[in-house]
């Protein structure tokens, strides 16, 4: 089938291409509706990323977060205009013991793969997920949501059982909802945000406290964190948790960095804090994304982060989602009609 | 009801010495028509997809349907002996199966394969608002019109001018009653089923159609196509 794909060919520069898609019986061909840009996508449109991973990886259809409706299901499982979220994470090979977002061999659409910036998406029947009543503008970032249900069942699965206080550091989209679900999680734990702007902490309503980093008590200390910052200032985020988690803490790491950071390890040592990485996420933990944010109460704090939505009719107006993109607080929004 | 009308009653007489109508060459790994069917067949706002082909060209269809995109939601029927005798053999066909006032009729031209979502949803939306619609793309070049073939007779204003593409789309019953309504002579010179509309001072609906919506007709085009579609090298083999 003729597919039409939209690629960054070099930084800032989209284009068309026309693919030959090919189809068999566990394929369903979903079409794209809501989608969102996340740092990720940005970085890439940006150039950002080091020149080497550019030259290898463009051209790139970027975007991995987003919903659609089904267009086609031969075998009729999917219902014809059934909405459904896409699973970015495309494992190809079964391991028991490591989760398939974790696996070298995976693919990850806007990485390895082919994005969702596309006419029609050729998902495989065990990638994409009905959402039910979930409104499509929180839909397209349901993807975010469930890498940080997949960070926090990480931390479940590996952190010591005092949970008393918690401590998120970030306050961007992914300190929001990492906040927001992490309370669904344990709504008697003391959920207290960290971050630099008054303003967007002030969207953490939520949350049992917010500080700003700058104004932290010596005496202050949580069990655990969450560092929800990347870039270059995760160093600093990263440093200041180690000076403030109490021994044999958690550190659960989630965000990006270009650039190596250089962290206390002295201190990492001397306190038994465990750093753990979190990247991405798998089918079960869209699963439990989408039970979850079947929450009205939920959906509505979703919708406070949504910045802006814009109607996508051609690749000017990517462009300039994009670019507008760059200035907002939150999420970005595109209400794709390509 | 909505409906695709894939018009693939022509011959093709323009390709060259190749035998096959050109909707049957191969474009990448499928034939041209079956491109064009896929894109109706996923297209969430239509139902069913019916394909026109000549009457001795039927059962070949039928075969190749069968073996790259079978699906009940297609149906395979003899074209008429002109463009709109086979919009009108789509339009009895819709309306001998499926009774229902509101039927809408989405031809596409089987030779246009990069047919995209959007245009054949814009279709379809603009075609309720005004009964039909066109699918266009501003002029590029300027139009001159010459009545004798030696001299201009106008040069339109160019901003004004549009290239026509398909789809053109109906409201069937609409159209059935417009083309009956027409006297002989009238059919004989009508080759576009949106000028039906026209001459009546019917209101037809513009859909903004891409450059990329081209029509196979000659051998630079095919080979327009597989570049597009990547497949140059194999064109070369």
């Amino acid at each position: 089938m003729i597919n039409e794909v939209i690629k960054l060919v070099s930084p800032k520069n989209l284009e068309t291409f026309f693919q030959d898609e090919k189809y068999t019986d566990e394929t369903v061909i979903v079409r794209p509706t809501y989608l969102s840009i996340c740092a990720a996508d940005q970085r890439y449109y940006q150039g950002k990323r080091k020149q080497e991973i550019l030259d290898k990886k463009l051209p790139l259809t970027l975007i991995h977060e987003g919903i659609g409706e089904v267009m086609y299901d031969k075998q009729g499982q999917f219902k014809k205009g059934e909405k459904v979220v896409m699973v970015p994470n495309t494992p190809v090979e079964k391991d028991d013991i490591i989760h398939e977002n974790y696996l070298r061999s995976s693919k990850f659409r806007s990485s390895s793969a082919d994005g969702f910036m596309q006419s029609a998406v050729y998902m495989n029947r065990n990638r994409i997920i009905p959402i039910g009543s979930i409104d499509e503008s929180v839909g397209s970032f349901l993807e975010l949501c469930s890498v940080s249900v997949n960070a926090i069942e990480n931390f479940i699965r590996k952190a010591h059982p005092r949970k008393n206080v918690i401590g998120i550091w970030g306050c961007g989209s992914v300190g929001y909802l990492t906040t927001l679900i992490l309370k669904s999680y344990f709504p008697n734990s003391k959920i207290i945000v960290m971050g630099t702007s008054r303003e967007k902490l002030s969207y953490f309503s939520f949350a049992d406290e917010t500080k700003i980093i700058t104004e932290l008590e010596p005496n202050f200390y949580v069990d655990h964190a969450f560092e929800c910052v990347g870039g270059p200032k995760a160093e600093d985020a990263i440093n200041q948790i180690i000076d403030h988690i109490n021994p044999e803490g958690t550190i659960s790491l989630m965000g990006v960095s270009e650039e190596f950071p250089r962290i206390n390890t002295r201190m990492v040592l001397e306190k038994g804090i465990s750093l753990l990485g979190n990247s991405r996420s798998g089918y079960d933990d869209f699963k439990k994304t989408v039970e979850i944010v079947q929450n009205k109460q939920i959906q509505e704090y979703l919708t406070n982060i949504i910045s802006e939505t814009i109607e996508i009719n051609n690749i000017n107006d990517i462009n300039e989602a994009f670019d507008r993109d760059l200035n907002n607080d939150f999420k970005t929004v595109m209400k794709w009609n390509i | 009801m909505n409906f695709g009308g894939i018009l693939a009653g022509g011959k093709g007489t323009r390709m060259g010495k190749t035998d096959l109508p050109k909707q049957f060459l191969m474009l990448g790994e499928k034939p041209i028509i079956i491109h064009t069917i896929e894109q109706f067949l996923i297209s969430p706002v239509i139902d069913a997809v019916i394909v026109a082909v000549p009457a001795n060209w039927i059962t070949y269809t039928q075969d190749i349907v069968e073996k790259y995109c079978k699906d009940e939601k297609i149906y395979i029927i003899e074209g008429g002996s002109s463009r709109n005798g086979t919009v009108m053999n789509i339009c009895k066909f819709i309306t001998e199966n499926f009774k229902d006032e509101d039927n809408i009729v989405v031809t596409h031209d089987a030779v246009r394969p990069f047919v995209t979502q959007r245009i054949i949803k814009d279709n379809v939306e603009l075609c309720k608002k005004y009964g039909a619609t066109d699918t266009v793309i501003p002029a590029v070049d300027t139009i001159v019109e010459s009545k004798d073939g030696m001299v201009i007779s106008n040069i339109p204003v160019r901003s004004q001018m549009y290239q026509g593409q398909t789809p053109q789309s109906f409201n069937v019953k609409a159209f059935m009653d417009e083309y009956n309504a027409l006297t002989e002579e009238e059919k004989e010179i009508l080759t576009d089923a949106a000028k039906v509309y026209v001459i009546k001072q019917k209101q037809v609906g513009l859909v903004m159609g891409e450059s990329y919506n081209m029509k196979i007709t000659t051998k630079h085009d095919l080979k327009l196509a597989k570049l597009m579609l990547n497949n140059l090298n194999e064109e070369e083999e």
